[in-house]
């Protein structure tokens, strides 16, 4: 470039064939063309392959009467109600036991891998066993496992253990216990339980601007806990404590009134918890590891005890290597979620596959299945990210 | 495993089967692969079952071995494909299997919005209800509250919803895919009740019961619900194929009623009866008519036998089962199976 600068001199422009500006765009554009062919080609011939085998398409089958029963469903659901209803109380259960899967996962995991460093021999042993038992066999062995063991070793109805005074009881049909009978002061305590989070975070962050400023503590953790309890409890108060509760009673076959926890859900949600928590037992640890020993002796320095020098200083830089990966972990927990059917509790793909046999139309459910477990992965992920920004070191 | 994946992936291989509509490529395909693909259910005694060598058995099978018999003149030419209740018309209707014979209930929209034909009916059947003797109910109408077992994607799941609609009672469902695991979670008493074709339950109670338990411990209750005929699928758009099927089924029926059977075909054979020369391709026309070899129905009888060997062989009184012919009798015994005839 020197050279030909000094001798004034402009560089020829190279023949089109070699202009890298040139070659570039004409790549795009046959790499473009080749995959909108193929889309093309896929979607015109689907059609015609629907057309030539008769086989009804397009999603008016939503608002059909779906016909069939679901044993666990979160919202009001008949087998009068539509299939859009019948896959809405699907979506619903699997987000039930992947939020609360999640949620489970992180703590025991999180315990576990802090275990599996602790010095005391014994637990580290234990926390070690537990991945290598969890991590080495297949989910779906858990499951039919957890779900055996459910259904084989609790008693029937009609001889269900009895605890509580009488206001649990255990069988092989789930943990039935007793609710508060639906009172409109219900919904007001969701709204002050609400509130009460909103005035924890609140005095949360006014307590560490405080000690920052003054080096005064405030309990600020147990102080929250008590305004997340307290709210709801006062509004209860306010509007009369109103202590109706359905109790559940052997009638019949079965108990009726209460509320309760089928086995279906609870072998399922065990099984992901403990298969789960193993694998993110593993990245606690060792994004733990990753950091300087010299991090856990500054901590001792300055007199921190190990639950604190583990709290204050080594948890939250670790957070920086551990949360890429426990997204993939959440993730897995979700999709997992869809072994549900080997088991019997009604997921997302449970409701799907009904459908799919009832009306025939697969290719309309599985976009439809395509599209719930996408959006639900990617708010995971969305999530997941802006945390990760919001932990990242911030260099200033 | 997965069963859920792979019938999603059935039914992206409708997306991806390509191909022009061509009549007789199912029957091409079959051909030139030289063995029927013949899809079954997981396993049902009686029906459709592998024995420990692998070899599978039941009436069901039997219908398979006859549209082999008929089209390659050998009833061996058949690969069984094991398919759950979700997965069978995913599989039929993607070309992963050239027929069911899978215990599948004739319905309107099966025959019409699923792409698929019905070619008529094995088995004549009605679904009911199994109990344990403990609970101590009599009939059907003491089921309010009750919690069921049933196979997702059925007959079975929607006529037990209506049915418990109809009588104003509730129940509860535990719905699982897998055969043997939902038998498993009805033995272990996790449901009150197993519900599907009474042909099915009298099988799992002879066959399925686990030790220590009983078959004595469990009782069918009267009331039969629905109507369940059950017969072979195949797709739409090949109609050779489909006659074929059609009418390998027929021929065995038509065998029994004209006292044709394995052990006495070769003798039939010099039979001065113009039917039965018709039927057995003494006279020629029939299997020319049909694109077979002329004695498709001789190859039928003599390697898979006729309708009544089948039934008593299979379900009927030689085997455990011992289920009583009932409606599933020729019609001119009175009962509901009946050929059109071959000419």
């Amino acid at each position: 470039m020197a050279v030909e600068t000094l001798g004034g001199v402009t560089r020829a422009r190279p023949a089109p064939w070699n202009d890298p500006v040139v070659r570039g765009w004409v790549f795009q554009i046959v790499v473009v063309g080749l995959v909108g062919a193929l889309a093309w080609y896929l979607v015109t011939n689907t059609m015609e392959n629907l057309q030539r085998q008769k086989i009804a398409s397009g999603f008016d089958y939503l608002g059909r009467e779906a016909g069939f029963e679901i044993g666990d469903t979160m919202i009001e659901y008949s087998p009068a109600s539509t299939y859009a209803r019948a896959i809405w109380v699907g979506i619903l259960n699997t987000l039930r036991v992947a939020v609360l899967g999640v949620i489970m996962a992180t703590f025991l995991g999180t315990l576990i891998g802090i275990g599996r460093l602790s010095p005391n021999w014994l637990l580290a042993k234990i926390c070690e066993w537990y991945v290598e038992a969890f991590r080495n066999v297949p989910l779906l062995l858990w499951l039919f496992l957890f779900y055996k063991l459910i259904s084989e070793a609790f008693p029937g109805p009609r001889q269900a253990i009895s605890m509580l005074w009488g206001s649990l009881f255990l069988s092989n049909r789930g943990l039935y216990f007793p609710v508060p009978i639906a009172d409109p002061i219900q919904k007001w305590m969701g709204l002050g339980l609400l509130a009460g989070i909103g005035l924890a975070v609140v005095i949360h962050r006014w307590a560490k601007k405080r000690q920052a400023a003054t080096g005064q503590p405030f309990p600020s953790i147990w102080v929250g806990a008590a305004t997340i309890v307290g709210v709801p409890i006062v509004v209860w108060l306010a509007g009369g404590a109103p202590s109706q509760m359905s109790w559940p009673a052997l009638k019949g076959f079965n108990f009726e009134g209460g509320t309760v926890i089928q086995p279906e859900f609870t072998a399922l949600l065990v099984g992901l918890v403990l298969y789960t928590s193993a694998f993110v037992a593993e990245i606690v640890r060792s994004g733990i590891l990753a950091l300087h020993k010299g991090q856990s002796e500054a901590a001792a320095a300055i007199g921190l005890s190990r639950t604190q020098a583990m709290r204050l200083v080594l948890l939250p830089q670790a957070l920086r290597v551990i949360v890429p990966p426990m997204t993939s972990q959440y993730l897995n927990i979700t999709k997992n979620s869809s072994l549900a059917i080997a088991i019997g509790y009604p997921d997302l793909v449970a409701s799907i596959n009904v459908t799919i046999n009832q009306t025939g139309q697969a290719i309309e459910n599985v976009l439809i299945i395509m599209a719930a477990y996408l959006s639900v992965s990617l708010s995971i992920s969305a999530f997941m990210n802006w945390y990760n920004k919001q932990i990242a070191l911030k260099e200033r | 495993m997965l069963k859920a994946s792979s019938t999603i992936a059935a039914g992206l291989a409708v997306v991806m089967a390509s191909g022009p509509a061509l009549a007789g490529k199912d029957l091409d395909a079959v051909k030139a692969r030289g063995a029927l693909l013949c899809g079954v259910g997981t396993g049902t005694a009686g029906f459709m079952l592998a024995d420990s060598q692998g070899k599978w058995k039941g009436l069901n099978v039997d219908v398979c071995r006859a549209v082999s018999a008929a089209i390659f003149g050998d009833a061996e030419k058949v690969k069984y494909v094991p398919l759950t209740s979700q997965q069978r018309f995913t599989a039929l209707q993607s070309g992963e299997v050239d027929m069911l014979s899978n215990n599948t209930t004739w319905t309107l929209t099966r025959d019409t919005a699923l792409g698929l034909e019905f070619t008529g009916v094995t088995y004549y059947d009605g679904q009911g209800f199994m109990v344990n003797k403990k609970l101590g109910v009599k009939s059907a109408k003491e089921l309010n509250g009750a919690t069921v077992c049933v196979a997702p994607g059925t007959t079975t799941e929607l006529n037990l919803a209506d049915y418990f609609r109809a009588n104003k009672m509730q129940f509860k469902p535990v719905v699982i895919e897998k055969a043997d695991e939902i038998r498993a979670a009805f033995f272990s008493g996790r449901c009150d009740v197993y519900t599907t074709d009474a042909s099915a339950l009298a099988a799992v109670r002879v066959a399925n019961v686990p030790a220590p338990q009983k078959p004595e411990d469990y009782v069918v209750l009267p009331e039969i619900i629905s109507k369940e005929p059950l017969g072979p699928v195949v797709r739409h758009g090949d109609n050779q194929f489909g006659d074929i099927v059609k009418w390998a089924l027929f021929a065995m029926v038509e065998a029994e009623e004209y006292g044709i059977n394995s052990k006495n075909v070769d003798e039939m054979l010099k039979s001065d009866n113009p039917t039965i020369k018709r039927i057995l391709g003494v006279t020629p026309g029939m299997g020319k008519a049909l694109g077979v070899d002329e004695k498709w129905v001789y190859n039928i009888v003599k390697q898979v036998g006729n309708y009544g060997e089948s039934f008593d062989r299979n379900v009927g009184k030689e085997s455990i089962l011992n289920i009583d012919r009932g409606v599933n009798r020729l019609w001119t015994q009175g009962g509901l199976q009946y050929a059109p005839p071959i000419r």
